[in-house]
């Protein structure tokens, strides 16, 4: 009798595993580690920021409000956890996102402003810094449209047909992405307004292009 | 209802990322990996593409890491720094697991370049080394029109610099493509724990009839899971209920066992005879740009 129920128990186990159970564990799993990435290229970015403030502040002290802006912003970011649970919150994803982006917006003025000083463009140590922050928004950007593609594979695997029925019975709900949404309010609404008049006009020097 | 509307950002942003796809297919194409270096504007002689893939191939024996160069014209509309992540994700640059790939990207028209570095070599080659080697080594040279000169000197400074760092040794037989076979090789092995396993277990217990079918459901089930296609699930589903009949028969009359399964382990023993290829290393956006 009880190898009967054993029997049972492989067939079933075995069924489930082609009605997309597994994928959801390995789409899970892979929207995790690619979220991961995503925080560990935003941490790094954040501490390259101290290091940053204090090169420039050695040449140009004087440009306070842009400097006070890139260490409050970085402030910011210590109020959120970033923690993999934060994929499944909307609400939560979206503050990660605009306070990053404020981060963002306000290491983009510190570069600007950065344009004034030849010095300052001239010193080995700020070079490299800003090497450094260039190759991390780049690693951001890719990190980025790696998660959104695990996003969208696991939200297509709990969305299409067998699936979805496996879906509603075990709770996996699809997750929410870095939206379309979210992207205008980072590029259109910056959260502070430019206080260098040099900074109209010029773009993002680093890892936009 | 509200969930209904709830969804719509998921569905716009999916169609959109969908659209986006497809645009970036209809983007500049990736040039297939023939060869370490790959001039597809004519400006390196013959003699110098030679020279370079010489050096490259002797550091790669040596060291290990995979170092690869392509000149294009233009990766417009995209900018270099997408373009080069395609280019290594597309060829694979590096071995699978040490991820010791880099990529020295020109883009001549553009005036710009890249160079991109896998996960395993981003210690060494980090961020501002790269960009010192750029604008420091490579772009003086670019700018006076020595392309090869430039190419020549910006290798010389990522072998010294990647020659500092410890990598696992060189194995004789690395390299292959990456497994293209992978679903293949579930399958069989999914087949093998049905068929002795499972069936054995459901042998026992239903008899051999009914466990047969029971495998040739279950095998199509998974067959149809990994293969996605109906048609190849039936047809697996058929072939498993034959099988584990035969293998019931012969169970019955020697016991258990005889039946070896060998083979299935042909993977990655292409080797690399004649032509070039990546090694399955990983990319994750490393690297620094330069214009001139």
């Amino acid at each position: 009798m009880r190898i009967r129920f054993l029997a049972v128990v492989i067939l079933l186990a075995s069924l489930l595993s082609g009605c997309g159970y597994n994928t959801f564990q390995t789409g899970d799993e892979a929207v995790k580690s690619a979220w991961s990435e995503v925080i560990n290229q935003y941490q790094r970015r954040a501490d390259l920021v101290p290091n940053l403030v204090s090169t420039v502040q050695g040449y140009a002290s004087h440009e306070k409000e842009v400097l006070t802006q890139v260490t409050q912003a970085r402030a910011q970011l210590g109020g959120i956890q970033a923690t993999p649970e934060l994929v499944n919150d909307p609400a939560a994803l979206a503050r990660f996102q605009q306070a990053q982006a404020g981060l963002s917006s306000a290491l983009s003025r510190l570069l600007v402003v950065a344009e004034n000083y030849p010095q300052l463009k001239a010193d080995g140590a700020f070079r490299d810094l800003q090497a450094q922050l260039e190759g991390t928004e780049n690693r951001i950007t890719v990190a980025r449209n790696r998660y959104i593609k695990a996003v969208e594979t696991y939200n297509v695997s709990v969305r299409t047909f067998p699936n979805n029925l496996t879906a509603m019975i075990f709770g996996y709900a699809v997750k929410p992405n870095f939206t379309v949404d979210n992207e205008k309010a980072i590029s259109t609404a910056p959260k502070v307004d430019f206080s260098a008049p040099a900074a109209a006009g010029k773009s993002l020097p680093a890892g936009a292009n | 209802m509200a969930s209904l509307l709830g969804r719509w950002p998921v569905w716009l942003s999916s169609l959109l990322l969908l659209l986006a796809t497809g645009l970036a297919v209809a983007e500049l194409p990736i040039p297939p990996l023939t060869a370490r270096v790959s001039d597809l504007t004519g400006t390196l002689s013959s003699e110098e593409k030679a020279t370079l893939e010489a050096r490259l191939e002797a550091f790669e024996r040596e060291k290990g890491a995979q170092i690869g160069v392509l000149i294009v014209a233009t990766v417009k509309p995209e900018t270099i720094e997408h373009y080069a992540l395609r280019v290594v994700e597309t060829w694979q640059l590096g071995r699978q697991g040490v991820d010791d790939g880099a990529l020295l990207l020109v883009a001549k028209d553009d005036r710009r370049m890249r160079i991109e570095v896998g996960y395993g070599l981003e210690g060494a080659l980090n961020d501002a080394t790269t960009k010192r080697i750029i604008s420091e080594t490579i772009i003086p040279r670019f700018k006076q029109g020595d392309f090869y000169g430039g190419l020549d000197a910006g290798i010389e400074a990522m072998f010294t610099v990647v020659a500092g760092e410890p990598l696992p040794a060189p194995d004789a037989q690395a390299g292959g493509g990456p497994a293209a076979d992978d679903s293949f090789e579930n399958l069989l092995f999914a087949g093998f724990v049905l068929i002795f396993v499972v069936g054995g277990l459901l042998r026992a217990v239903f008899g051999r009839f009914l466990a047969a079918g029971m495998v040739a459901l279950a095998a199509s089930v998974i067959a149809s899971f990994l293969l996605s296609s109906l048609l190849a699930a039936a047809i697996v589903g058929v072939v498993a209920f034959f099988v584990s009949l035969v293998v019931g028969i012969a169970g019955v009359r020697g016991g258990s066992g005889g039946v070896s399964w060998g083979g299935g382990s042909g993977r990655r023993g292409g080797g690399r005879s004649g032509g070039f290829s990546g090694g399955g290393g990983g990319f994750g956006g490393g690297g620094a740009s330069g214009g001139w």
